[in-house]
């Protein structure tokens, strides 16, 4: 049991590094992505996380960090679909998704121009949780810290966004401003973990384990918790079936959170089936209804 | 002291679509006014501007002496169901305790006295017997009862409520009553959008709308034949 649960971590570095690395993607991944499946931002979530791509592959071909890309994509991204929802009549989801497709376009041309990005493309879409390095575990450090804070000190009007945003507005709140702060911890998340995930897979750690965690919380503190369990769990045994297996660490933890949550979907259906009311008994009185004949 | 609402030659809408025009009212507290009107005449965007959520599109309106929305913490809101809720994995208890973030804010603690509120409201409209459930698990009627305890726990001085009787039982309606005239009687105004003739009827004021004012005044004065007539459905429309 050592062998197959402990010994990889204790004897290999990498890998104590991909698991403390992962567990700071999953936190920041469970306090971001409660609000992500409460308030119902998954689509600009999964938008955010592909809108990055444009500005990694720039980051790239100009030799800069790709944090700075990622973070000028999710910028230009935010402000493009605020701008788009709120001076036209689209709805938020279409003006979502042309930013979405024309970024994840605008990326690949990008990207198209050079061979030598393919490998550089691969890390960006997927993931290197085994190659992650003690300055993005910093990174992530710091980014956890930013999103726990800000959810906390946020966390009434984010409640009553997720509530009714007309209730925020006329609690003195200023919806758009604590609406942007959201997105603006969305895009954090998405920057912060997708040297871990990958851009592609990021989405599924930022909605899995909150949504299993909605299925059994009845307190946001508790969805929260569940999801930071399922999450580090997620990465621990993503990591273990990563090395034993030999396959791609990051869709490992993005596989295994997406089970667990059809899992515990398909548990709660049967508990709900197993304790549905019970049938009426059968109609048994001896008098005959209108129109019978009495026996 | 400024009334709840004083309104002149009032405009409400959107940009292109004025729904309610030249409407005259003075709310007093304490004192009950009535919407009325068939769904689109412009009851919940008069309540929603009111409320501060939309500008007018034109006249002027005060709400305790300056425009909507300049004191949350005096009047409290309740929309038609707000559905986005309804899913969620939150409390009826969590519910009902963020009517008082109005006076918290973003950082102030719950004091003993804002729970004291919330206990004394959610008992007073039977809450507290479901009040760990969460909000999904509870019946169209339930729910309407905790969003009602939420408006009733920010202790406002002006409540606005749109059509806060649709889906309740008797009971539930009764209580409804009940709890509108206790609030009158401690001196909050209340304004509401209805489609019940007998609500009209125990108001100091209606207004019958069919997106522009038939008829504004005492309900003796406004609910007459002519104006029924006209606001049952053969009305002018602008």
């Amino acid at each position: 049991m050592y062998n197959l649960l402990i010994a990889p971590f204790a004897d290999n570095e990498f890998l104590r590094d991909a698991l403390l690395g992962g567990v700071l993607a999953a936190l920041i991944c469970a306090v971001v992505g409660t609000f992500v499946v409460l308030r119902g931002l998954a689509f600009i979530a999964d938008a955010l996380a592909h809108g990055v791509l444009p500005g990694l592959a720039a980051a790239l071909l100009l030799g800069l960090s790709p944090l700075i890309g990622a973070a000028a994509g999710t910028v230009v991204m935010m402000a493009g679909v605020q701008v788009l929802t709120r001076r036209s009549r689209l709805m938020s989801d279409t003006a979502i998704g042309l930013f979405f497709a024309g970024m994840l376009a605008l990326g690949v041309m990008i990207t198209s121009r050079s061979d030598s990005f393919t490998g550089d493309l691969t890390r960006v879409l997927f993931g290197e949780l085994l190659g992650i390095d003690r300055q993005e575990i910093l990174w992530q450090s710091v980014a956890l810290a930013a999103v726990a804070g800000i959810a906390w000190l946020c966390r009434r009007p984010f409640l009553l966004l997720c509530v009714d945003p007309d209730v925020a507005a006329t609690s003195g709140f200023r919806v758009r401003l604590y609406e942007s702060v959201l997105l603006g911890m969305v895009a954090l998340a998405v920057i912060s973990c997708f040297q871990a995930v990958g851009s592609l897979l990021v989405f599924g750690l930022l909605v899995a384990p909150a949504a299993t965690g909605s299925l059994f919380g009845r307190r946001i503190s508790t969805v929260m918790v569940i999801a930071a369990v399922v999450g580090v769990g997620c990465v621990y045994a993503g990591l273990l079936l990563s090395y034993h297996a030999d396959l791609a660490a990051g869709a490992c933890v993005v596989m295994l959170a997406v089970s667990v949550f059809l899992v515990a979907f398909a548990v709660m259906e049967v508990v709900r089936w197993r304790h549905r009311p019970a049938p009426l008994p059968p109609h048994t009185h001896s008098h005959p209804h209108p129109g019978e004949v009495a026996a | 002291m400024s009334a709840p609402i004083e309104a002149e030659c009032l405009c409400v809408g959107y940009r292109n679509d004025v729904v309610v025009h030249d409407l005259d009212v003075v709310v007093e507290p304490g004192h009950l006014l009535v919407l009325m009107g068939t769904n689109g005449s412009g009851k919940s965007t008069l309540l929603r501007t009111l409320a501060g959520l939309q500008p007018p599109t034109g006249g002027a309106v005060r709400v305790f002496g300056e425009a909507p929305g300049r004191h949350p913490e005096r009047v409290a809101y309740l929309a038609q169901r707000p559905t986005s809720a309804l899913g969620l994995p939150i409390r009826a208890a969590d519910v009902v305790t963020m009517g008082r973030f109005v006076h918290l804010g973003l950082v102030r603690r719950m004091t003993r006295s804002d729970r004291h509120i919330c206990a004394e409201v959610m008992a007073r409209l039977g809450v507290d017997r479901f009040a760990d459930a969460a909000i999904s698990e509870l019946s169209g009627g339930q729910q309407q009862r905790v969003f009602l305890a939420q408006a009733l726990v920010r202790g406002a001085d002006l409540l606005l409520i749109d059509e806060p009787t649709a889906g309740l039982d008797q009971a539930g309606r009764q209580l409804f009553a009940e709890v509108i005239d206790a609030e009158r009687a401690k001196g909050t105004a209340v304004v509401m959008a209805t489609h019940d003739l007998v609500d009209a009827e125990q108001a100091d004021l209606a207004v019958l709308l069919a997106r522009r004012v038939v008829a504004a005044g005492r309900p003796d004065e406004v609910l007459t034949d002519t104006h029924l007539r006209e606001f049952f459905g053969f009305t002018d429309r602008h």
